[in-house]
């Protein structure tokens, strides 16, 4: 009994290390650093365009996990799902010369893509699902990106615990051919709890990072200003805002 | 046999210390990374107990970085410790192979791969006699040290670049070597596991075969028997 005793006492007081070494300012800089290195490396090994391996339809799995917001219930999200979303507009704001509004029916005339590609949640699990939409590199080109935008933000529609969900992504990985703006899954209408109408695919990145119930994509030069200031509803509560790890 | 000035090379002890601080920290944050999802599939995909080949037992929060539960938090330690662990192991695999420790100490002969030889090695580990004159190591050590710096430590690098995202474009390939993704994880915390076997029985022998010269030596170089 003496010896678990010690080996918690010698944990805990590790512990107590790793944690101040957590909250000091250095320390905090480290650990974030660590997290832009990975970026640095994962984008030094292969060119900015390279993409994430396709499966056959074959590979699908049974069913595509909903997780986070799974059935909105803040603003009128409820009449629009049950209207079918024929109200539903994706505004492409912010740092553009055009911006649009486009209903889903100009989204479904695009040019689509379509892919089957592995969704891994930053929790450990995977699912496989077969993903149709624009490149948003389409829209960004219509709209016209000005030059000092730095940043894409996805506005959405979806509140988690009482405050909105966002997220936002460079401009390699909002350029990147599989990002597309996905409203089917499957085949099918992409389902409320994966998103509907409409989620963004960041095929390189964990899931937190695939914008559901999406309203805006909003060009901008920082992120400093929206909500916490860290570019996304995980990353304000400490999570990586490059979820390529 | 007069025994070298320097029981380890200066290179060694520097890659043990910083292997040991970076196993520990990706081992503790490891815990709760795996308390956020603990089960394991084989294959590509996985997400539902049903599917999972074993469900793995909620660490608790003591054994655990940062000792409370919070994925961001085990995730930045996890990310910073990687590059500490990947970048040690790489110097002290050059170091080893540059200063030939590795052929001489670890590289096994076929005298001792004799049934014979295996047999008297494992009687005297039981009887605890941990003094063989000639060479630095017996055959079970240079097995197991072999095998920990061979296939565990470096295994541990390839399956967690194997499950990060950002790493699929370059190592897809690899992925599908070990199975898919969710393979390249079970192997993540399988080789985790054998790690901490590891560790266990290490401290454990050091601890029966004098701790405090073999820590001296292993910070000094020096063998002060």
């Amino acid at each position: 009994m003496k010896r678990r005793n010690f080996l918690v006492a010698a944990g805990a007081a590790f512990l107590a290390g790793c944690n101040k070494i957590a909250d000091s300012a250095p320390g905090a800089k480290l650990l974030s650093a660590a997290e832009s290195w990975h970026k640095a490396a994962h984008r030094f090994l292969r060119d900015r365009e390279a993409l994430v391996p396709e499966y056959p339809r074959s590979a699908i799995s049974p069913y595509f996990r909903g997780n986070g917001s799974i059935d909105p219930t803040n603003g009128d999200y409820q009449a629009q799902a049950a209207a079918g979303f024929a109200d539903w507009r994706l505004e492409v704001r912010g740092l553009v010369e055009n911006p649009l509004s486009l209903t889903l029916d100009n989204i479904r005339r695009l040019p689509q893509r379509t892919q089957v590609t592995r969704h891994d949640c930053v929790e450990g699990w995977s699912a496989i699902g077969e993903w149709t939409g624009p490149q948003l590199s389409l829209l960004l080109d219509a709209a016209k990106l000005r030059p000092e935008a730095r940043y894409i933000v996805f506005r959405c529609a979806d509140e988690l615990s009482g405050a909105r969900y966002y997220e936002s992504v460079d401009l390699i990985d909002a350029y990147h051919p599989q990002t597309i703006i996905a409203h089917r899954l499957n085949g099918e209408a992409l389902p409320i709890k994966n998103g509907a109408p409409l989620r963004m695919r960041i095929e390189r990145q964990l899931g937190y990072k695939h914008a559901k119930y999406l309203t805006a994509i909003e060009a901008v030069a920082s992120l400093d200003d929206l909500y916490g200031g860290n570019g996304g509803y995980w990353e304000d509560r400490g999570y990586q805002w490059y979820a390529g790890i | 046999m007069t025994r070298p000035a320097k029981r380890h090379a200066l290179t060694t002890r520097i890659w043990h210390w910083g292997n040991l601080v970076a196993v520990v920290v990706l081992f503790m944050s490891g815990l709760t990374i795996s308390n956020a999802h603990r089960y394991l599939y084989w294959g590509e995909w996985g997400f539902e107990a049903k599917d999972a080949w074993l469900a793995v037992p909620r660490f608790p929060d003591w054994m655990t970085i940062p000792g409370y539960y919070s994925l961001a938090v085990a995730r930045d330690w996890h990310i910073l410790a990687a590059w500490l662990f990947a970048l040690t192991l790489l110097f002290g695999w050059v170091a080893m192979l540059v200063n030939r420790h590795f052929k001489r100490d670890i590289v096994t002969n076929r005298e001792e791969w004799r049934p014979a030889n295996i047999k008297a090695d494992i009687a005297a580990h039981l009887k605890l006699d941990f003094d063989h004159g000639k060479g630095k190591y017996n055959f079970l050590q240079k097995i197991t040290y072999g095998l920990v710096l061979g296939v565990i430590l470096p295994g541990m690098v390839l399956t967690g670049i194997a499950i990060s995202p950002g790493m699929e474009p370059t190592f897809g390939w690899m992925v599908d070597l070990m199975g898919g993704r969710q393979s390249a994880r079970s192997f993540h915390f399988i080789f985790a596991a054998l790690l901490f076997g590891f560790f266990v029985v290490h401290v454990l022998l050091v601890i029966l075969s004098g701790p405090i010269w073999q820590l001296r030596s292993m910070i000094t170089g020096r063998d002060t028997r």
